[in-house]
């Protein structure tokens, strides 16, 4: 083989070769990166395991917002249709957050089965419904007919 | 009621027709090999521009005159709203974003029409032919599916629902344009490279014309990126400047893959090397940024379901995403075969470096596509609602930037063909010296704490400055008077790899050492931060022009000495209801002061969000740095050299 060939074919092995690593370095370090999201339904049901950072929300409850005396600290209660999750919070709200309007947090399940957010996530528009909310909403509201069904039969 | 609207939707389709003809008849001239019809592709190129730009200022002319007959402009303006944004309304939402889009796309196409006297015909003719391709495509778009220009009769509406007030902003008007010209651009790269590798002329030449047209295509992306980094960490309250937020990512893909497109086209006009990947490059870039448009403009993100559930836009541009890519991928597969690189070169060397410059880039790009299209897949198959945080994308962006800037002035300085390690070594040693000085007294001086992120991240910023530094020094001989003298491509480079320099030191610093702290403030109530005292003096309410806000006034102090007094405000825009934050923020070169209130508490005191950012400004400094690196390597000489000189050399 001539030297010139040689070296393309080292080059282009060895470009397959970095390529391939990365992508797979890539994938799995996204396996073990993401952050679900929850419905209160699934908090309820007992599917989040305490301690794992994860993304909850629903339509925050009007008149579930209290706030602490001192401080920022306050918790508000979030809800589905189905189930509601207490979510604590210390420090700045979105502007668009307020009763009724649809949020996401992120945060972790405490043992007492509140929810201690770090972040509270609400989208810059009016009208705007988080689609993880709307599909929460939807699930919940099916899941209510069909157990109106199977009640009724 | 006018028929101004109508006349701008007839500039719309006229444009339409004229681009389809841009397509044709150079096509046409280029089979029959006939020199005056391909004449015609720079006048048709012109002609498309001109009609997008009436059609463009008609629009314009709606929103100043309040005409809300037009439904886009009934919902993205008011009356109350203040002229000049009245006019950035024209991009405030899709349809007119998209108007601005293409009338970019016509202007770059009439501009390689004007200043192209300098190449072959056939060239140009090729070139604005597949231009005219593309613009048919998006205007064909916007009268299917987003007309700006429909009207909502017979119920006129007597006020706009106003603009978003997020988009009322400085920044906000130039934000769009900027970016757009930049996505644009690329498409003008991909034409050359089309047209040059359908003719089978891959050469020195050929990349010689099309590296200024890239490097301009660059320099508004940079500016783009930075501007919307800029309006997002003033204008959203809460003083982030990066979110990795799939519409950022739509922008920052294409920007590395041309990033990469730039460095290899020097590697093929100098050397006649990496030529089938310099077209690869230049199609990645165009499809990118054609992605980028699907990914916003769809309404994919908000939802693949609503995407689903009204499909129209998402799958027009989903189809030229398809044709484009599949069309440029398959004329490669079947011309690359004839495309030849010779030369030769050594492990060490220029080109080896630019090769290891091109793999980090696409492996960056790559780590960015993975992690935006990673959500919208697992969505896709029903397995779930997920996000990839910003720690993720910081785990595999950064290290890539880490080795980038490490091999960076190396690269630059390497010679063609062969160098010497040792040379290359010698010739750094005092830079590499300086850079671990500055990195390790980095961590030391900010907080004391040996941080060795802190400590590589300076260092490895600092030597991309000083090794770049260094090389200027020695091309002009230690005489400062001689670095005028140099040419233009090599001090743009040497500007916008220094401005590369900055953004690094500036990110790694406003990163590891901002502070914060949201506190419950009432009058007379002080807070401590850093070495800041921020004292509230009072609040207040201030009326502007369409909005009414409650106001706090903050004054700030660094050892008793008084620093500024800031007015942090809360917004409520009339028309819309809507609250905005509006940040007070007091800068310098060395941090930035960051004022915002968060919600007004029962007992009448307030929240309010203290932020001390050192060395923010570098971030985008750099970026200007890099853009007017960008715009004197445009500058350079033989970019302006006249026909015979090009074809004697070719």
């Amino acid at each position: 083989m001539l030297v010139q060939r040689k070296k393309k074919l080292w080059l282009i092995l060895f470009l397959v070769a970095s390529v391939s690593t990365a992508v797979g370095l890539l994938m799995y370090s996204l396996s073990q990166n993401i952050n679900l999201f929850m419905s209160p339904t699934q908090f309820a049901n007992g599917e989040v395991p305490v301690g794992q950072t994860v993304r909850a929300g629903g339509l925050v409850e009007p008149g579930s917002v209290y706030r602490d005396e001192e401080g920022l600290g306050m918790r508000f209660t979030v809800a589905d249709g189905r189930a509601e999750l207490v979510i604590h919070y210390e420090g700045m709200l979105p502007d668009l957050f307020r009763e009724g309007q649809g949020i996401v947090a992120l945060g972790q399940l405490r043992e007492d089965g509140t929810f201690m957010a770090s972040e509270v996530l609400a989208k810059h528009d009016e009208n705007y419904m988080p689609p993880e909310i709307q599909d929460a909403l939807d699930k919940a509201h099916n899941d209510g007919k069909e157990a109106l069904k199977s009640a009724r039969y | 009621m006018s028929m101004v609207p109508e006349y701008g939707q007839l500039a719309l389709i006229i444009s339409l027709f004229v681009a389809g003809l841009q397509f044709i008849v150079p096509a046409v001239g280029l089979r029959l090999k006939s020199e005056w019809i391909m004449a015609y592709a720079r006048p048709l190129a012109i002609a498309q521009a001109t009609f997008l730009i009436i059609s463009l200022i008609i629009l314009g002319y709606g929103f100043v005159h309040d005409d809300f007959s037009i439904s886009y402009i009934a919902n993205n303006s008011n009356t109350q709203l203040p002229y000049f944004f009245k006019i950035s309304a024209i991009w405030g939402a899709h349809e007119g974003s998209l108007l601005l889009w293409i009338a970019m796309l016509g202007a770059w196409g009439m501009a390689v029409a004007m200043f192209s006297r300098s190449l072959p015909l056939e060239m140009i003719a090729r070139v604005l032919s597949i231009l005219g391709l593309v613009s048919v495509g998006f205007i064909l778009f916007i009268v299917e599916t987003s007309n700006p220009f429909a009207r909502s009769l017979p119920n006129i509406p007597l006020e706009g629902a106003d603009l978003n007030p997020l988009l009322q902003d400085f920044g906000l008007i130039i934000h769009p344009p900027m970016l757009y010209m930049g996505y644009v651009g690329l498409s003008v790269a991909f034409a050359f490279a089309m047209a040059a590798l359908i003719e089978g002329r891959l050469d020195a030449a050929w990349a010689r014309w099309t590296r200024p047209w890239t490097t301009a295509a660059w320099v508004f992306l940079t500016l783009g990126i930075a501007l919307g980094s800029w309006w997002a960490y003033y204008e959203l309250g809460w003083g982030g400047w990066w979110f990795w937020d799939p519409v950022e990512n739509a922008s920052l893909m294409p920007w590395l893959v041309a990033t990469a497109l730039m460095h290899s086209l020097a590697v093929t006009e100098k050397r006649g090397l990496f030529k089938s990947w310099t077209v690869l490059l230049a199609i990645f870039a165009f499809s990118l940024s054609l992605l980028g448009t699907f990914l916003v403009r769809s309404g994919v993100l908000t939802s693949v379901h609503a995407f689903a559930s009204d499909p129209e836009r998402g799958v027009f541009i989903l189809g030229l995403l398809v044709f484009w890519v599949g069309g440029s991928l398959l004329v490669y597969a079947v011309k690359a075969h004839n495309v030849t690189s010779f030369g030769r070169y050594k492990w060490l060397s220029r080109e080896t470096f630019i090769l290891f410059n091109n793999l980090l880039l696409v492996v960056a790009c790559l780590a960015v596509l993975l992690g935006t299209l990673y959500p919208l897949i697992i969505d896709f198959a029903g397995l779930g609602k997920i996000s990839v945080g910003p720690s993720w994308f910081n785990t595999m962006f950064n290290p890539v930037v880490v080795l980038l800037a490490i091999v960076l002035p190396f690269g630059a300085m390497a010679n063609w063909k062969s160098d010497e390690f040792a040379r290359l070594a010698k010739a750094n040693i005092i830079a590499i010296t300086i850079a671990l000085i500055i990195g390790l007294s980095a961590s030391s001086m900010m907080a004391g704490e040996f941080n060795w992120q802190v400590v590589l991240g300076v260092t490895v910023g600092t030597w991309v400055i000083a090794g770049s530094l260094a090389d200027m020094w020695k091309k002009s001989r230690g005489q400062l008077n001689r670095i005028p003298k140099l040419n233009r491509s090599y001090q743009g480079m040497i500007l916008a790899h220094i401005g590369v320099g900055i953004s690094i030191v500036g990110v790694v610093m406003v990163s590891h050492y901002s502070i914060e702290k949201a506190v419950r403030m009432s009058a007379g109530s002080e807070a401590v931060l850093g070495d800041y005292r921020f004292e509230l003096v009072k609040f207040g309410h201030i009326e502007g022009p369409n909005y009414i806000s409650d106001a706090a006034e903050v004054d700030i102090f660094k050892e008793d000495k008084h620093i500024k007094t800031l007015v942090p405000e809360k917004r409520r825009y009339n028309a819309s209801g809507q609250v905005m934050t509006e940040a007070a923020l007091q800068v310098n070169l060395w941090r930035d002061l960051y004022v915002s209130l968060g919600d007004k508490l029962p007992d009448g005191s307030w929240g309010v969000r203290l932020q001390v950012k050192p060395y923010m400004r570098w971030v985008w400094l750099g970026a200007i740095f890099m853009s007017l690196g960008g715009l004197l390597a445009i500058m350079d000489k033989r970019y302006r050299r006249k026909k015979a000189v090009v074809k004697a050399t070719a």
